[in-house]
């Protein structure tokens, strides 16, 4: 009861406020340090978002992404940004989403129950295509699960969690370097092709640190909405054209739209014409299918020679890429193939993948989730070629565990 | 120093283990190692237990979690009974002999030292534990520079703590020197 009788006390009255006087944002840059430090994942990720000119967060704090939330929290009113602790994950994605049709730069940080929660707000941002990153720093579920416990639970439902048949863009580091470059990767795509990009990290990888030396300023390529340039009268909010990347106006600067989760026609009003429905989820579905080089990264390392190919993306991709060298030791013939860009599924590296190589190794944190892609390009269907290697347990694959069942598989 | 070398603090949450890791994988920054410091504990902040591993090397590091240790510190019976044989062969052991009180296994380089009661009798609480070991694995496995690891503690630790930990340090590394003397 004490506690609840303090919430009742009236509020201190607020000290006048200082002037505002706001760094520049040259001036933080060279403030910070340009040499090799220790840095964890989460950092890297909340770095990575005020490079590439995240200006407004919402969120609700969670381990373990929790430090994205803390970083923020103490960055971006430097920077004249806005952070924003939430009730909750749903209205953190709503905030997000709202915050980027007024223009802002957005995205927010969670993790299994919260990216639970977010889902209907996910496709709202997709529908309506408004830009937005969320952050999803997987840990152990279903539900509350092992909060500080790694897992990859989260690989099918960051493609399909949201209902009703939306596109997905999802990508997913593998180093505390890499979290840095993919959160400006992920806001930069959210921008360029109006969605809600998704960044899958693991548990590891967000707690993780490691030595990094992040690059100036000068290097890294920040890539904003484009403006239209047409008279407010003539504005569409979903304009067709080529590539299908349509010009964003933000509330506020003279442009009238309207923004719905419904169905909507090119000026954003509800439809319920089949050819105008049909329009709209073409669109949604050719801004991947008609950039698919654009958004797929993958990295193969060691593949050249190799008759054993393992796939894997984030954490275990680190112990399959140990393995391979373990492996290559020995004299056999093993690379690695790493998607950087999971959704859209890299089809067409896989499918070569798949030619080249008698055996293809998928270790995963979960019950076969990535495999379940292979399966579905590998034509014969038969799973002699396929070992899995899957573990929930909260502990990691190692490289030992991934060596072994190659040897037992040639 | 080529190959990864492996090291796992270990102990139960509230020893300051995941900081005395974060100290260490600092200072290997300062002497231009490469390194991957991770970590596992539970959902509790004090008890249960907590573990970090930190993995120093000059090549890359693909995975970041030690499986095969060069050194082991264990502050609790719990940890050393769990990790012990994952110790290397010559691997370094370092115990603290207020809590363990048991040895599953004779390994070749055991440093047994009553750390927590030593933290205790010269700084009057055992919260320094963490940073005396750490300086005393430091000087065994002579890993990273001792200035390195002075200027690590200065830069990790809040400032109001920095001269206590010092001061920690200096015990720690005393004891090394002076270690079955």
């Amino acid at each position: 009861m004490a506690k609840t009788s303090k919430i009742t006390k009236p509020a201190p009255k607020a000290a006048p406020r200082e002037p505002k006087t706001e760094t520049k944002l040259e001036e933080l840059q060279t403030q910070r340090e340009r040499k090799t430090v220790l840095m964890q994942g989460n950092e890297a990720v909340a770095y990575g978002a005020l490079d590439a000119g995240c200006n407004f967060f919402a969120g609700y704090p969670i381990t373990p992404s929790t430090e994205i939330a803390e970083i923020l929290s103490a960055e971006l009113p430097k920077r004249g940004g806005v952070f924003v602790q939430m009730e909750d994950e749903i209205a953190s994605i709503c905030a997000i989403t709202g915050a980027s049709l007024a223009g802002a730069k957005s995205l927010t940080a969670t993790s299994g129950p919260g990216f639970s929660l977010m889902q209907e707000g996910i496709g709202y941002a997709k529908i309506t295509e408004t830009p937005c990153v969320v952050v999803n720093v997987q840990r152990v579920g279903p539900s509350t699960g092992m909060p500080t416990s790694c897992a990859q639970g989260e690989i099918q439902q960051s493609r399909w969690g949201s209902h009703g048949d939306s596109p997905a863009i999802v990508l997913y580091p593998d180093s505390v370097k890499e979290c840095y470059e993919l959160t400006i990767r992920a806001i930069n795509l959210a921008e360029k092709y109006r969605s809600c990009v998704i960044l899958l990290l693991d548990e590891v990888l967000g707690h993780m640190r490691e030595a990094v030396c992040l690059p100036d300023m000068a290097n890294v390529r920040v890539i904003s909405r484009i403006k239209p340039t047409v008279p407010p009268h003539w504005y569409k909010h979903y304009d067709e054209n080529q590539k299908y990347l349509s010009p964003l106006a933000s509330f506020g600067e003279g442009y009238r739209f309207h923004v719905t989760g419904l169905t909507h026609d090119q000026l954003g009003f509800p439809t319920n014409k089949a050819s105008e429905a049909a329009d709209m989820m073409d669109r949604l579905r050719k801004k991947i299918t008609y950039n698919i080089r654009d958004l797929v990264q993958i990295e193969s390392y060691d593949m050249e020679d190799a008759k054993i190919a393992i796939f894997a993306a984030g954490i275990t991709a680190r112990a399959a890429k140990a393995a391979v060298a373990m492996a290559r030791h020995e004299g056999i013939k093993v690379g690695l193939l790493r998607p950087l860009t999971i959704w859209p599924f890299p089809d067409d590296a896989v499918r070569k993948m798949l030619r080249d190589v008698d055996i293809v190794v998928v270790p995963e944190l979960n019950q076969g989730q990535l495999v379940r892609e292979i399966q579905r390009l590998v034509k014969d269907r038969s799973d002699s070629k396929l070992i899995k290697i899957q573990r929930v347990n909260g502990k990691l694959i190692s490289p030992v565990d991934i060596l072994r069942k190659l040897k037992e598989a040639i | 120093m080529k190959k990864n070398y492996e090291i796992r603090l270990s102990g139960s949450g509230g020893q300051g283990l995941i900081l005395a890791g974060i100290i260490l994988a600092r200072a290997a920054v300062l002497d231009k190692h490469r390194v991957t410091q991770t970590q596992s504990y539970g959902p509790e902040s004090r008890g249960g237990s907590s573990r970090t591993d930190v993995i120093i090397s000059d090549q890359d590091i693909y995975f970041p979690e030690a499986v095969n240790f060069n050194c082991l510190l264990a502050l609790t019976q719990e940890a050393c009974d769990k990790y012990l044989f994952d110790l290397r062969e010559k691997g370094i052991l370092i115990i603290d002999t207020t809590y363990v009180k048991n040895l599953a296994l004779a390994a070749e380089n055991t440093y047994e030292l009553p750390f927590t009661e030593i933290a205790i009798a010269k700084l009057g609480s055992p919260i320094t534990t963490n940073i005396m070991s750490l300086a005393f694995l430091t000087k065994v496995t002579g890993i990273v520079k001792e200035d390195s690891l002075q200027q690590s503690i200065a830069e990790t630790v809040k400032p109001a703590f920095v001269d206590i930990n010092l001061k920690a340090m200096q015990i720690g590394f005393d004891l090394a020197d002076n270690y079955g003397k």
